[in-house]
């Protein structure tokens, strides 16, 4: 099978922290899997992801994309080919939602009517009627629907990996398992390798091919969501499992919730 | 009263015009230079604090100091007439300028920078197409608040001979022509009503992605 992503032995360490954010992670995450990334709040996980698309930079250990080390390519290059999803959205306040959507294609220079196709294309994929949504500006949108067009945004130009940080973390329960909905479907119908970051266990088991379990920084352990369910490697791994653990959302002793 | 005004407007037409013009000129100048520093010294700022205070606390400072005590302290270095109104006048209109621009451009949320970046655009697109659009509006008003101070300070440009409505209202102190303070006041205030409804319609029209 071929390898969408390879940490090899990476480690980040923040300035003025004594410890590492990442230490020594090395996995190999297949094209076309979902993995989500669980663990408590301040465990590594966005260090862990923006280190992917270079948002930052690894102390050491490199990150291979479909075989070549992204230090060797342009971020620019290396960010248009990832979509990038983030709690806040972060949709831009001033375009409209068809602008949004058309950011990236925009810039990679698609001709308009290409664009228009596409935009169309996205907001029938995530539920939003172009016809009365295209035209509208973010902020006349509920919070559910706003993470639909940053997930319409950020896969319009077609990448061939998703990077989600806790996409779903602030929109309710309800609209949550509605968008945990579409994201399935869009991933059987694109078929992209989807690294997605989330602190709700319930959420990483039901989406993930195979769930990378973090703390302090270190992977604990990365195997499917039945494999870690039978065999939990550690003490710590396993009270996340345990029962009484599901639909609670994990929090740090004296840490704040990222 | 009224009667006189309009004989006077009537008699000299041209020559009110001129003043007008003048007026117009030289406000127009100063607020132009104005943004040109105002809007640059505010990019400049805007990431760091220091040098947003320091920018900031300075020309605050000049502010405080009265824009006829700017004019007169003006000219022994610069003489008199249209230059040393126009140096104090920018002076007058920077720091509005400049403290919207740093705090339009710094209170651009970190996420929509943060995703901007990691769809791949850089800098010079990011600063292009989302920073200085999403910062407009508050550059506009501060604009908008330059430009009507400079419309109404400009008035005393004409006691060191930069012409402008001002001399309307001096002639008239001189003469004790109240129709002539009248006339010149009722024409600087209409001024800064109409460039104060431009710059804001201007601002409406930049600010409607904001409405429901
Ligand atoms: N920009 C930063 N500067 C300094 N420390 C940071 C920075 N970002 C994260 N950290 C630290 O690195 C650790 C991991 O953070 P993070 O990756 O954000 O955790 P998570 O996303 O799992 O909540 C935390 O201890 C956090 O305080
Ligand atoms: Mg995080």
């Amino acid at each position: 099978m071929n390898l969408a992503l390879e940490f090899k032995s990476v480690r980040k360490r923040f300035a003025k922290t004594g410890y590492d954010a990442v230490s020594d992670v090395s996995i190999d995450i297949c094209d076309g899997e979902i993995v989500t990334i669980l663990g408590t709040s301040g465990c590594g996980k966005t260090t862990l992801l923006k280190m992917v698309n270079r948002l930052y930079e690894p102390d050491s250990g490199e990150i291979l994309f479909y075989g070549h080390p992204i230090k060797d390519m342009n971020p620019i290059d290396l960010r248009r080919k990832i979509g990038y999803v983030i709690q806040q959205v972060g949709l831009f306040p001033h375009m409209t939602i068809a602008e949004n959507i058309a950011t990236v294609p925009k810039i990679l220079g698609w001709d308009r009517q290409r664009i228009a196709d596409r935009v169309q294309e996205m907001l029938e994929l995530v539920a939003l009627p172009p016809a009365e949504f295209s035209k509208r500006y973010p902020q006349q949108l509920s919070g559910g629907q706003q993470q639909r067009v940053g997930l319409a945004r950020a896969i319009a130009a077609d990448p061939a990996l998703m990077l989600l940080d806790e996409p779903f973390g602030a929109i309710d329960a309800i609209t949550r398992r509605n968008l945990q909905g579409e994201l399935l479907k869009i991933h059987r119908r694109f078929g992209k390798t989807f690294l997605f970051v989330t602190h709700d266990i319930h959420e990483a088991f039901q989406l993930a091919s195979r769930v990378l379990i973090m703390d302090k920084g270190k992977v604990q352990q990365f195997a499917t969501p039945s494999e870690i369910r039978s065999n939990p490697v550690n003490e710590f791994v396993r009270q996340l499992v345990s029962p009484a653990q599901d639909e609670q959302l994990l929090c740090s002793p004296g840490g704040s919730r990222s | 009263m009224y009667e006189t005004i309009l004989l006077y407007l009537h008699q000299n037409a041209s020559n009110y015009m001129v003043l007008v013009l003048q007026h117009l000129r030289i406000s127009g100048l100063s607020v132009g230079f104005a943004i040109l520093i105002g809007v640059s010294l505010g990019i400049y700022s805007a990431n760091s604090s220091r040098l947003y205070n320091t920018f900031s606390g300075f020309f605050g400072l000049l502010r405080v100091v009265p824009s006829l005590a700017i004019l007169v302290v003006c000219i022994p270095v610069f003489g008199v007439g249209v230059v040393p109104a126009t140096i104090a006048l920018t002076v007058l209109a920077i720091p509005p300028v400049m403290i919207n621009t740093a705090l339009g451009l710094r209170g651009v949320p970190d996420s929509v920078i943060e995703t901007a970046v990691g769809m791949g655009m850089d800098s010079c697109l990011i600063f292009l197409k989302i920073k200085l659009p999403l910062a407009m509006p508050l550059i506009i008003t501060g604009i908008r608040t330059a430009a009507v101070e400079v419309i109404a300070s400009a008035t005393l440009a004409s006691y060191i001979g930069a012409g402008g409505l001002g001399d309307i209202i001096f002639t008239g102190l001189g003469l004790y022509r109240m129709d002539l303070l009248v006339l010149g006041g009722i024409s600087v205030a209409a001024l800064s009503l109409l460039t104060d409804l431009v710059l804001s319609s201007l601002e409406f029209s930049v600010t409607r992605y904001q409405r429901s």
